[in-house]
């Protein structure tokens, strides 16, 4: 099991809306076989979006949902030059943490994402997320961080 | 400082670790340390008692409700949105140093403060509010508050269903209904089955006779004061032995209420019972007996310890102290009226319903019957000088939480708002949920103003026939006008003191925890 693939890093992510950006990364879920029904798994995360919008200060966005249609704890990072309207107060998302948890998931699996919760607080894990220069050197520093620390 | 915390949010897998981040990273930064509960969704730590006890402040960090929040009970608090600890966490340390220096500051304030929150708020029993590290002088406070805001709602249901009770049978049996209403009604038969005048609420109400209505509020309010010095000094031992102190002190509360100790010896019972129950629980014994510690061994003996010490030790000083009063009062009888006016408002005002407060009323009742038919006599006097003293207690702090609402806890205020019902109504336990949390002020206060009314009455003339009642039987008063002015005078006093001593006195109770001073900063 792994938190993140090379093909679950989305480098150019340049979307109008925060809905558009969050289709195109849980695309990439579908992809991998992560989430067994795109539509179902937007809508839970939409629901999670519209109890209040998950951007944070900072730039980041972590569109999130624990749902019946997803396998197996995933994130999918994206990264936008332009940035995307996560609904943060001080301006527009460049680092987004799409994180997708199943529905009866173990404990395990959930602590995982806590961990992950837990480093994108540091200000550290984010710089080195917005100058990872591949997907690859992304996984590598979530995998080292959250993972394996 | 130390901290403890609680974070949570709808999904459970993110913001909830984000926010327990961000506090802990602040925490360190401001050179504090904080330990955080993450009630998310990968199952959840809790925070250990020992941890709990050990700090300074707590913060709430949440998107939904705390779980097992009474453990957090009696600790300075800081609640904000889970949010607010991702974007703000130095924000809301910086709170929590300024709540936790706020209540170390001013510890009666923040006890004060404590017990106006609904006991036992989010589940999870009965709350006290009692923290375990202050000093003698803090806690003493902190177990009466205990006592004083469980009492209250016995005093407030009790007090309105008499005054209520009162007010009815003025209009449904006349200017001597308050009277009547007092006297024959009961809910238990006639004890001589000769027709004595006493009618049985319970085999023959009369849904149509309105004096049966003022009679069953009158009862039923009679009974909820009876709760009041066993709840008093039921949740005095209770704050102080937890809940192996509630059989000992409510069971002495009752024998203090039963021997007419008053409230003063339902917060002594409540004291000896909370360390008789204390101390039992501390004791060192065999594994057998362990398991019927709390059911059977410390009930039983901390119950008894208590209950004899006020029937063998109190009781016989009690009975000699009422008898001496009352003995030294019938020798006054031809003294100057004033005087006795005076004697009387201070006897009135002591103990609002204690053991000295009945020697004056039944002094003053008992010489309604050799007033006979004269209306002149000094006994009508009297009568009257002792109602109107009893009213004032209540009235002057109901008058202090309107005009001071700053000097008096959450819980003081509301209950001020009942006292002027009360107070009309001369029932002057209102006062005594003020009385026993902050007893000598309070006692001063009420002594000075029911003096002065006393000595009112007495140069203003009035007379009385009714034993009871207050302003319901005002047709019943002579020149009723300067019998009020006599009694808002009085009022004016007692408010006046008692303010005066809050304001000076070395620890005032003051609430700017609950007063707004601090938008955030809220009671667990």
């Amino acid at each position: 099991m792994s938190l993140i693939t090379e093909n679950l890093v989305v480098l150019n992510l340049d979307s109008p809306d925060r809905h558009i950006a969050t289709r195109v990364l849980s695309q990439a879920l579908a992809a991998e076989g992560r989430v067994t029904d795109l539509e179902g798994f937007l809508t839970d995360v939409r629901k999670r979006e519209e109890q209040m919008p998950t951007g944070l200060p900072g730039g980041i966005g972590i569109p999130h949902a624990r749902s019946a249609y997803v396998t197996e704890p995933s994130l999918v990072f994206g990264r936008s030059t332009a940035g995307i309207d996560w609904g943060a107060e001080d301006g527009p998302a460049t680092l987004i943490f799409l994180i997708a948890a199943p529905e009866g998931g173990g404990d395990d699996h959930l602590k995982i994402l806590a961990a992950l919760a837990r480093r994108l607080m540091r200000t550290e894990f984010r710089e080195s997320l917005t100058n990872a220069p591949d997907a690859a050197a992304v996984v590598d520093i979530v995998t080292r961080e959250v993972v394996n620390p | 400082m130390k901290f403890v915390g609680v974070t949570s949010c709808p999904t459970g897998i993110a913001h909830t670790y984000m926010a327990a981040e961000g506090l802990e990273q602040a925490a360190k930064a401001a050179g504090h340390t904080i330990e955080v509960e993450t009630q998310g969704s990968a199952g959840f730590d809790k925070l250990s008692p020992e941890t709990i006890a050990a700090a300074d402040a707590v913060i709430f960090a949440v998107g939904v409700p705390v779980r097992d929040r009474a453990r957090f009970a009696g600790k300075p608090l800081v609640e904000a949105e889970v949010k607010k600890a991702i974007s703000d966490g130095p924000g809301l340390i910086s709170q929590a140093v300024a709540a936790a220096e706020q209540a170390r500051a001013n510890p009666q304030a923040f006890a004060a403060s404590q017990a106006t929150a609904p006991a036992g708020k989010g589940g999870g029993g009965l709350a006290t509010k009692v923290d375990k590290g202050a000093p003698v002088g803090t806690r003493i406070r902190q177990w009466l508050m205990t006592g004083v805001s469980y009492m209250i709602p016995f005093v407030a249901a009790g007090g309105i269903m008499i005054a209520l009770g009162f007010m009815v049978a003025q209009l449904a049996g006349g200017k001597n209904g308050a009277i009547v209403v007092t006297k024959l009604y009961s809910l238990t038969g006639p004890p001589d089955p000769n027709p004595t005048h006493i009618v049985n609420i319970v085999t023959d109400f009369n849904p149509t006779d309105g004096m049966h209505w003022a009679a069953l509020l009158f009862l039923v309010g009679a009974a909820a004061f009876g709760f009041l010095v066993p709840i008093l000094s039921g949740f005095i031992a209770f704050a102080i032995a937890d809940r192996p102190g509630l059989a000992p002190g409510i069971v002495g509360g009752a024998i203090a209420s039963t021997m007419g100790a008053g409230f003063l010896g339902g917060i002594a019972t409540g004291f000896i019972g909370g360390f008789a129950a204390l101390w039992i629980s501390r004791w060192k014994v065999p594994k057998g007996v362990r398991g019927i510690m709390p059911v059977v061994v410390i009930p039983l003996l901390s119950t008894i310890i208590t209950g004899a010490a006020l029937v063998l030790i109190l009781g016989r000083p009690l009975k000699a102290l009422s008898d001496g009063l009352a003995s030294w009062l019938g020798g006054l009888s031809g003294a100057n009226l004033i005087v006795l006016g005076v004697i009387l408002g201070l006897m009135m005002g002591f103990d609002l319903g204690g053991p000295v407060n009945k020697v004056a009323y039944t002094f003053a009742t008992t010489g309604l019957v050799a007033a006979g038919t004269s209306t002149t006599a000094p006994q009508l006097k009297i009568m009257a000088a002792v109602m109107a003293a009893g009213m004032v207690a209540p009235l002057g702090m109901a008058l202090a939480t309107t005009v001071r609402p700053m000097l008096f806890s959450e819980a003081e205020r509301e209950n001020g708002q009942a006292a002027w019902l009360l107070g009309a109504s001369f029932i002057s336990e209102g006062a005594i949920p003020f009385a026993a949390a902050d007893p000598w002020r309070v006692i001063v206060s009420s002594m000075s103003g029911s003096a002065v009314t006393g000595a009112l009455v007495m140069i203003f003339g009035n007379t009385l026939r009714a034993p009871h009642g207050g302003l319901w039987v005002v047709p019943l008063i002579s020149s009723p006008l300067l019998y009020i002015l006599a009694i808002g005078i009085g009022t004016v006093v007692c408010t006046a003191v008692v303010v005066a001593l809050k304001t000076a006195g070395p620890g005032p109770v003051r609430t700017e925890l609950d007063a707004g001073g601090l938008a955030e900063v809220v009671t667990v």
